[in-house]
């Protein structure tokens, strides 16, 4: 295929996957705001760092209020990762790339757009909030089941669930870098249990609340939570899990083509370090650290895949 | 519709009342049919195309809107006898229009002959002096044409324009069709209806046989379009992906060892034959315009030498103008030695003073063109025209006799269209689809039908409220 339909391919589903996140974040938020109102601004707040949006929503905010960050979330032209840009620029890529995609899949991503622009076209407060994620999660979800139910699983395939994946990695990486103040260890606290309301909004924001409960029960540590979103190989939003099928449709790829690339070296480096690293030595090192070096590697391995499939000129 | 019509409806006759032999199935199928049912149905496919993304964009001064075609349930049928005799016609002005080209570029005979002025070819922004003395591979100039057909009467038919720089529609006369098999899937079992959803098959094939020699066996085809903003980019995607082309863009190709490449991610790849969707102006900056950001520069020195095929070939527009239209019926008796199958519309040049008085006088009668406009823009209609614009029209006609042509208001024939009151007859026009190949011209059966929606209106284009309609031709 064509360098720029990699590219397409790659973006479109980057952009739906940061929207997507983008709604659980608020889903998050906005429970968090209904049940502890003191607490709401500085959860509006790592919202809003969550998606790396701070600065600009500084420049045309003051204070965090409810009204204020559900909208700059939602709808606003001016923040590049409002769920309103994202699907537009997904549905962008996908126009462009149109030819690469099955019918259904573009009928899926063309009807979100459409359905979508319509419901955040109007300032949406407290009460509204609900029926919009909802709307906008099962848009999300028909996307997904039109790709996974209908495309080949060929390289097209491998472009888009890489896109995603990447995505989906650095987005849980920024979530738990804004919470890490939360899950570190005080020394003077040791053995405390956290604050329920911030264990809750994590595992929230990564759809993961019930399947950690499941697993751990009620009592939740720091260490347990960050390796939950971290390491659990079975948590399709951890770090780790994300990193795997990154590398798993890198491989596809090159068995596909015939050849492996600078990429391909890349990203079995970082997958060595996943695979050597436990949450013993993250926490030891500083999961702050640990998270930066991550959204580096990533990054990093970004721009190579970019250069190997030669998606621009 | 029961009284006297004014016009020739294709239905109806100009009776009004009793209904013509390709329609009497159709006819006996839709008085069993509830029309409220029928307009429901109609808006459900209005849905659907918006869904597809069947639509065309417009470049308004603040946003970039998507419009839909509006497209009319009840389907423009036409008899195979009637077919035929527009197939023969349409194939012989084809065939002339290919070996006009090529005589223009080459010898020059007809020039020679007296019959065409030079002046003419000499200064026509649209002739390509580069493509002087060159012969494209099979001698085929025009691989797809586009010719605008409308009827007075059951059997006068005008051709009123060719389109042969980058003819379009073809995508909505396949979806149209796809849909009327959706939506009344038992018509077709009733009603034996010729196919066309060979079409983009047919396509490949004719710009695969006119491949340059050096290629591999297997042909690569591309489609060259200007991206995502221009207005039959959905037209552009859907051609590409159903003859299984690479749908490329100006930044996706390079020139290597005077072949053009197309960038993948498996590393650059042979392109052979490139349907360009590009006018003759961005296709190259080096060689045409060199504010193009669309074309690829370099191409034209890549076509000159053999190393791709461009369909259609560079300098075909000229065929398109207006002025040279006026000339059609001696350019098919020069090359054929036949009489013209299909008429011309009577055309005064008012580049030729006679011509101008005549049309001076006549202004209330006639519609006057400019000689390179289209898409139905820069155009006075002289009976519907009020005094302000006869007025300023008079002016611009003195000023510039030569960029003009007059024709006599047609009487265009009408269809029925479903409106809230039933059904109604609206004007309608033709658009047949031509592929031509080094060994054979077809023609695919019917075409794209487009319909002026409005009342009274003459309009067909899409850019200005037309709507279009699927069209049969009968077994």
């Amino acid at each position: 295929m064509l360098g720029r339909t990699a590219a397409g391919l790659y973006w479109m589903f980057r952009y739906l996957e940061r929207g997507e996140n983008s709604t659980r974040l608020l889903d998050a938020g906005h429970r968090i705001s209904l049940t502890h109102s003191s607490a709401a601004p500085n959860e509006w707040a790592s919202i809003i760092n969550a998606q790396g949006s701070g600065e600009i929503f500084e420049q045309m905010h003051r204070g965090f209020s409810a009204n204020n960050v559900i909208n700059f979330i939602l709808r606003d032209k001016a923040n590049p990762s409002s769920i309103a840009s994202t699907i537009s620029r997904a549905r962008e890529n996908g126009k462009m790339i149109r030819t690469a995609l099955t019918r259904e899949v573009w009928e899926a991503a063309n009807e979100s757009w459409l359905t979508s622009s319509n419901v955040l076209s109007r300032q949406i407060g407290l009460k509204g909030l609900p029926r919009v994620l909802n709307h906008l999660r099962v848009q999300s979800n028909a996307v997904s089941a039109a790709l996974h139910g209908t495309m080949l699983r060929d390289d097209i395939y491998n472009f888009a669930l890489i896109g995603t994946f990447i995505e989906r990695g650095e987005s849980i990486a920024r979530l738990l870098d804004v919470k890490y103040y939360v899950l570190l260890p005080t020394a003077s606290h040791v053995g405390s249990s956290l604050d329920n309301v911030q264990w809750e909004t994590i595992l929230r924001s990564a759809a993961a609340l019930k399947s950690f409960s499941w697993l751990y029960g009620g009592d939740a540590n720091p260490a347990e939570i960050a390796n939950f979103l971290i390491f659990d190989r079975r948590m399709p939003r951890s770090i780790t899990f994300s990193f795997t099928e990154l590398l798993s449709n890198l491989n596809s790829l090159a068995q596909q083509y015939g050849f492996k690339c600078s990429c391909h070296d890349m990203a079995q480096e970082i997958n060595a370090k996943l695979v050597n690293a436990n949450i013993n030595s993250v926490m030891n090192g500083g999961l702050h650290e640990f998270i930066l070096e991550y959204l580096e590697a990533s990054n990093s391995l970004s721009r190579q895949i970019e250069k190997d499939y030669r998606f621009y000129d | 519709m029961g009284r006297e019509l004014k016009f020739f409806d294709e239905m109806y006759g100009m009776s009004g009342s009793r209904c013509r032999a390709p329609y009497r199935a159709y006819n006996k199928w839709i008085k069993n049919e509830n029309l409220d049912q029928l307009s429901r149905q109609s808006k459900e496919a209005e849905q659907y195309f918006r869904r597809t993304g069947i639509t065309f964009s417009v470049h308004g001064d603040e946003t970039d809107t998507e419009r839909l075609i509006p497209f009319d349930v009840i389907p423009r049928i036409i008899s195979s006898k009637e077919w035929e005799f527009l197939e023969r016609g349409v194939k012989q002005r084809a065939l002339a229009i290919n070996m006009f080209l090529n005589d223009i570029y080459n010898r020059q005979e007809i020039i020679k002959s007296g019959r065409v002025p030079k002046t003419l070819i000499k200064n026509n922004a649209a002739f390509v002096p580069q493509m002087v003395g060159f012969t494209p591979p099979g001698n085929v100039y025009t691989h797809i044409l586009g010719l605008d057909i409308v009827r007075e009467s059951s059997d006068v038919f005008f051709v009123l324009e060719d389109n042969v720089r980058t003819p379009s529609g073809v995508s909505y006369m396949l979806e149209n069709r796809e849909t009327m098999l959706r939506m009344f899937p038992e018509l077709f079992s009733q009603i034996p209806v010729r196919e066309i959803k060979n079409y983009p098959r047919k396509l490949r094939q004719c710009l695969a046989a006119s491949a340059p020699s050096i290629g591999e066996k297997h042909v690569s085809v591309g489609v060259l379009t200007p991206g995502v903003f221009n207005s039959a980019y959905y037209e552009h995607c859907s051609l590409a992906e159903q003859m299984g082309a690479e749908l490329i863009e100006s930044q996706d190709v390079r020139i290597i060892d005077g072949r053009v490449a197309m960038r993948t991610t498996e590393g650059y790849k042979w392109v052979d034959v490139l349907y360009r969707r590009l006018d003759d102006h961005f296709l190259d900056p080096l060689n045409f315009d060199p504010r193009s950001l669309i074309g690829i520069p370099g191409l034209m020195d890549v076509y000159l030498s053999g190393g791709i095929t461009l369909a259609n070939a560079p300098g075909t527009g000229i065929a398109d103008d207006k002025a040279i239209y006026s000339f059609m019926p001696e350019i098919i008796e020069f090359y054929t030695g036949e009489t013209p199958i299909l008429k011309n519309v009577p055309t005064w040049r008012c580049s030729e003073p006679e011509s101008l008085a005549y049309v001076l006088e006549n202004m209330t009668n006639l519609v006057i063109k400019e000689v390179h406009g289209s898409g139905g823009y820069g155009l006075l209609v002289g009976p519907t025209a009020n005094k302000r614009e006869l007025a300023s029209f008079r002016k611009k006609l003195k000023r510039q006799p030569g960029n003009y042509i007059a024709q006599p208001t047609l009487s265009l024939s009408t269809v029925p269209v479903l409106t809230r009151k039933g059904l109604a007859p609206r004007h309608v026009d033709l658009r047949p689809f031509v592929l031509m190949s080094p060994s054979k011209i077809e023609v695919t059966p019917g075409g794209l039908t487009r319909v002026a929606l409005r009342d009274k209106s003459l309009v067909v284009n899409s850019s200005q409220g037309g709507g279009t309609k699927d069209t049969w031709v009968l077994e």
